[in-house]
């Protein structure tokens, strides 16, 4: 099952990969409090703390529940969001280690973020609460918008690089980014990340014009679970875009590993910053623009992809 | 070994999660389970080699049962827990077309011959799908795709003219 040049770890290092990722993640959400700190003119110490003590406090916060929930397709809403993102990271390598050298960990990848669009709208039918649901249906008709440019976007290194395996795109990064050459599916699939992982200009789905949306009706670890999980994907979203437009290992000086790190967290830091510019768009104004603008544009850069591939021989 | 549990810890979870589909009282519940059954069979391919069709099927089944579960919901209207209802129609004839099918399909395991096996899989299953698909059967592909898309366009624009949003002096005046 091994299709390029990693090296595939055992599954004993699973454990180890899962910290990681909850650590980048972790990291994600204290630049962001640090961010949100400064722009409302506090010192930025007192931000960056805001996700430990988000967790501790939600961690001795009493669940509270809604009347005729759904409880089993709540948990499973709540719980999978972590789950999946770190099936995702099961096929981006670290430097030059990789769990999973899965012949089509590209379309691994894609199968995961869709099963994204299961859980939120789980999470958000699970509560039996209104706000919760619509919450629910808005990130679907996101998914709509987002998915077929997401899904192009990855289509493009895949094409360059002649293979569904994640360690050959990487390979075929040595001396140039794919992200040079490609900038559009670049940008797109960070637009998706942004996507699949709720944050604007796609956070209806949580809008604070539904009181937190699909987050409306969580409370205590369930929240945790949730706030985690949408980290977590992002960080994963981060890795995946290094080791599929950003060269993943590749780089002078620094050792292989240590450049996969550097590049994921400098891509969520950018992320994250993006995330607090832009403003929440409405769902049903993202639909046509995906499919109008998006969708064409990537299609194009898809054409340019697979006619320097064929010029190239 | 390893291959024979995974084989057949996936087909108890496909089989027992298509049995709720119908044991199921809600539209979610069922959708979801279905959903299951499906990921369980795809994954279940994985052990035939056929990593790219495996996945795919995973995607495929997910995506669309969350994209079922809105319009079982929307059509079927009930909160699951405050309004039970049951999952099967028509029983005698779907029983009947369920278990004829069954036998059919179960005397053909035990009563065909197996066939001898002719030549070798490709070294790269994936190439060979995708060949078989863009090469010889393209001509079919390319027109089945636009049919099933201009279909599923023609059948919304039939079904809703007007859009949600679209032409509505409210909606212009506030904008």
């Amino acid at each position: 099952m091994t299709g390029s040049s990693l090296t595939q770890v055992s599954a004993a290092w699973v454990p180890l990969a899962a910290v990681l990722l909850l650590a980048v993640a972790a990291a994600g959400a204290a630049f962001d409090g640090a961010v949100a700190a400064r722009a409302e003119g506090r010192p930025w110490q007192h931000g960056a703390g805001v996700p430990v003590a988000e967790t501790a406090r939600l961690l001795r916060q009493r669940r509270r529940r809604t009347v005729a929930a759904d409880r089993p397709l709540e948990l499973v809403g709540t719980g999978g969001l972590v789950v999946v993102a770190l099936l995702m990271v099961v096929v981006v390598p670290l430097g030059r280690w990789t769990l999973g050298d899965l012949p089509v960990g590209i379309v691994w990848f894609n199968a995961m973020d869709v099963v994204v669009w299961a859980l939120v709208w789980l999470a958000g039918w699970g509560p039996n609460s209104a706000h919760a649901l619509v919450g629910g249906y808005r990130f679907l008709a996101q998914a709509l918008a987002y998915e077929l440019p997401l899904m192009f976007a990855i289509t493009a290194p895949a094409v360059a690089a002649g293979s569904l395996a994640v360690g050959d795109v990487v390979a075929a990064q040595e001396g140039l980014w794919f992200a040079v050459w490609m900038p559009v599916a670049f940008l797109v699939f960070c637009g998706a990340v942004l996507a699949f992982s709720v944050r604007a200009p796609f956070s209806a789905p949580a809008g604070t014009d539904l009181a937190g949306g699909v987050l409306a009706d969580s409370s205590g670890i369930d929240r945790w679970l949730l706030l985690a999980g949408r980290w977590a994907l992002m960080a994963a979203g981060s890795a995946f875009a290094v080791a599929v437009f950003l060269g993943g290992g590749h780089g002078p000086l620094l050792p292989a590993w240590l450049w996969s790190l550097v590049k994921t967290a400098a891509l969520l830091a950018a992320l994250v910053w993006v995330r607090r510019r832009l403003p929440t768009v409405r769902p049903d104004r993202l639909l046509p623009f995906g499919w109008v603008v998006v969708l064409p544009l990537v299609l194009l850069q898809l054409l340019v992809v697979a006619v320097v591939v064929v010029g190239r021989g | 070994m390893v291959d024979d549990i995974v084989f057949w810890g996936l087909a108890v979870v496909a089989v027992a999660s298509g049995i709720a589909v119908f044991r199921v009282d809600s539209m979610a519940r069922a959708t979801y389970a279905l959903a299951v059954s499906f990921v369980a069979v795809g994954l279940a391919l994985l052990l035939f080699g056929l990593d790219y069709l495996g996945v795919v099927v995973v995607l495929m089944m997910v995506m669309e049962m969350a994209i079922m579960a809105i319009y079982m919901i929307m059509f079927m209207g009930m909160n699951p827990a405050l309004m039970p209802m049951s999952m099967v129609h028509g029983k005698r004839t779907s029983l009947a077309v369920a278990g004829l099918t069954f036998a059919v399909l179960a005397a053909g395991i035990l009563l065909v011959d197996w066939p001898e096996r002719r030549g070798a899989p490709a070294a790269d299953l994936t190439l060979a799908v995708g060949r078989a698909v863009m090469g010889g059967k393209m001509l079919v592909m390319m027109t089945v795709s636009a049919v099933l898309f201009a279909t599923i366009v023609s059948a919304l624009v039939l079904a809703l003219p007007r859009g949600r949003y679209d032409d509505d002096p409210a909606d212009e005046a506030a904008s």
